[in-house]
């Protein structure tokens, strides 16, 4: 099945790794990402003005993008999800705006495409079952901390992917990789998100705080769906003048603990830029796996 | 701290304008604070979301300089909670709409760490940036 996929500017550039694996694994799933002729940025933002038209122009542009391209297009970034995901509500439910920004672009959106997460696709069009049948390397006791973070999951009403309070499908993929979720009490708070560009010691409070609260309840490794979740939770563990702590803990995302549960080589784990070394424990899972 | 309520205030042109922003009605939120129980950056907060709205409910203006308006970073875990179904993260973008069109701004990249400013990721900046300069 080929599906038309947005990447997004970060997935182009600081996250490069992030598309790398989530396309080597879509792709080992029967699932082929085709990326979109001429994207261009959804504005990182979703307005929550209600007099800030101009701030749906630009995911509105992407939305007549996918359409031209197919029935649903695929999102890997959790805010590139979130902002598209609530442009296409929005203009569901408020045809005139729609009307007016199509006046605007001169681009006539009519409303078809669904934006729609890997992670539903997982869970919806292949499921957890098959998932779990197509992994190769069982993650056999590596312990997982489910990171959710704030825009992949609310408003629910707008979004509507999975429980904004308790939610499972992270979960659910870390199972069916054989490693185990770890529950921890930080895995729906907010890592401070773009406050890290104003007060970033406000965000790498946060940041530490989950962190640790992982730490604590036991996990080697958090997973994430977002770039910037990813970039927060990373950035405070980085290596500084002094040192290192040696508590580290990686956060990889979900599409890179499936890379390497599927098999898949090592270049296609998409590991790069990251400010703390995962692999030593993941090569250490491989080697555990093989050996058996 | 003192403040004068009067029916001027209740009904001035800021309430208008916040109502009007955010699409919200102000008078919804019976300050019952889950808001704040829940708020993940209450700690670096001046003042509390609850009353923030409290402050905007009254017409008092002053809530345009606390610094919880920009401390707020839209996580809508208040949404997800509110049992009033208040959406307080437009009610703090209103605010701080207001706030920039009448010509502030919130960034000052000079004051940023350089190592920082360099690894940042494009949706930190580009979202940051539309959110805290006009």
């Amino acid at each position: 099945m080929k599906i038309p996929y947005y990447p997004g500017c970060t997935l182009s550039t600081k996250a490069k790794g992030y598309d790398r694996s989530g396309r080597a694994v879509a792709a080992a799933l029967g699932m082929e990402l085709v990326e979109l002729p001429d994207w261009q940025c959804c504005g990182a933002t979703f307005p929550l003005a209600t007099d800030n038209s101009m701030a749906l122009i630009a995911p509105t542009r992407v939305l007549y993008q996918a359409e031209q391209a197919g029935e649903q297009v695929a999102a890997l970034c959790a805010i590139c999800y979130h902002v598209l995901k609530r442009t296409q509500t929005a203009l569901e439910r408020d045809p005139a705006m729609r009307e007016r920004i199509n006046w605007f672009t001169e681009q006539g959106y009519e409303g078809r495409v669904r934006v729609v997460h890997l992670l539903e696709l997982l869970r919806d069009y292949l499921g957890w079952a098959e998932l779990a049948r197509r992994v190769v390397r069982p993650l056999t006791g590596l312990r997982v901390a489910p990171y959710y973070g704030c825009l992949l999951l609310r408003p629910y009403d707008e979004i509507g992917l999975d429980n904004p309070e308790a939610p499972t499908i992270l979960h659910d993929l870390i199972r069916a990789v054989g490693a185990e979720p770890v529950d921890f009490p930080f895995s729906i708070e907010c890592c401070g998100s773009y406050l890290t560009v104003k007060d970033p010691t406000v965000s790498e409070t946060l940041s530490r705080e989950i962190v640790a609260s992982a730490r604590a309840a036991g996990a080697q490794v958090l997973v994430t769906a977002c770039p910037l979740c990813q970039f927060n939770l990373e950035w405070p563990q980085r290596e500084t003048a002094f040192g290192r702590t040696g508590d580290e803990i990686p956060v990889l995302y979900f599409t890179q603990l499936m890379a390497v549960a599927l098999g898949l080589p090592e270049e296609d784990w998409g590991i790069e830029g990251m400010y703390t070394d995962p692999y030593p424990l993941l090569r250490n899972v491989v080697q555990a796996v093989e050996s058996v | 701290m003192r403040t004068t309520i009067s029916v001027a205030k209740l009904r001035s042109q800021f309430v208008r304008d916040v109502e009007e922003i955010s699409g919200e009605d102000l008078l919804a939120c019976n300050q019952c604070g889950k808001c704040s129980a829940g708020c993940p950056v209450a700690a670096a907060m001046d003042m509390l979301p609850s009353q923030v709205i409290r402050m905007a409910q009254l017409g008092m203006t002053e809530v345009l300089q606390s610094r919880t308006i920009w401390i707020c970073a839209s996580c809508l875990t208040c949404v997800a909670r509110c049992p009033k179904g208040v959406d307080l993260p437009r009610l703090m973008e209103a605010l701080r709409e207001i706030s920039l069109r009448s010509g502030a701004s919130e960034i000052d990249l000079d004051r940023l760490p350089p190592d920082l400013v360099r690894e940042l990721p494009q949706l930190a900046i580009v979202g940051g940036f539309r959110k805290y300069i006009k």
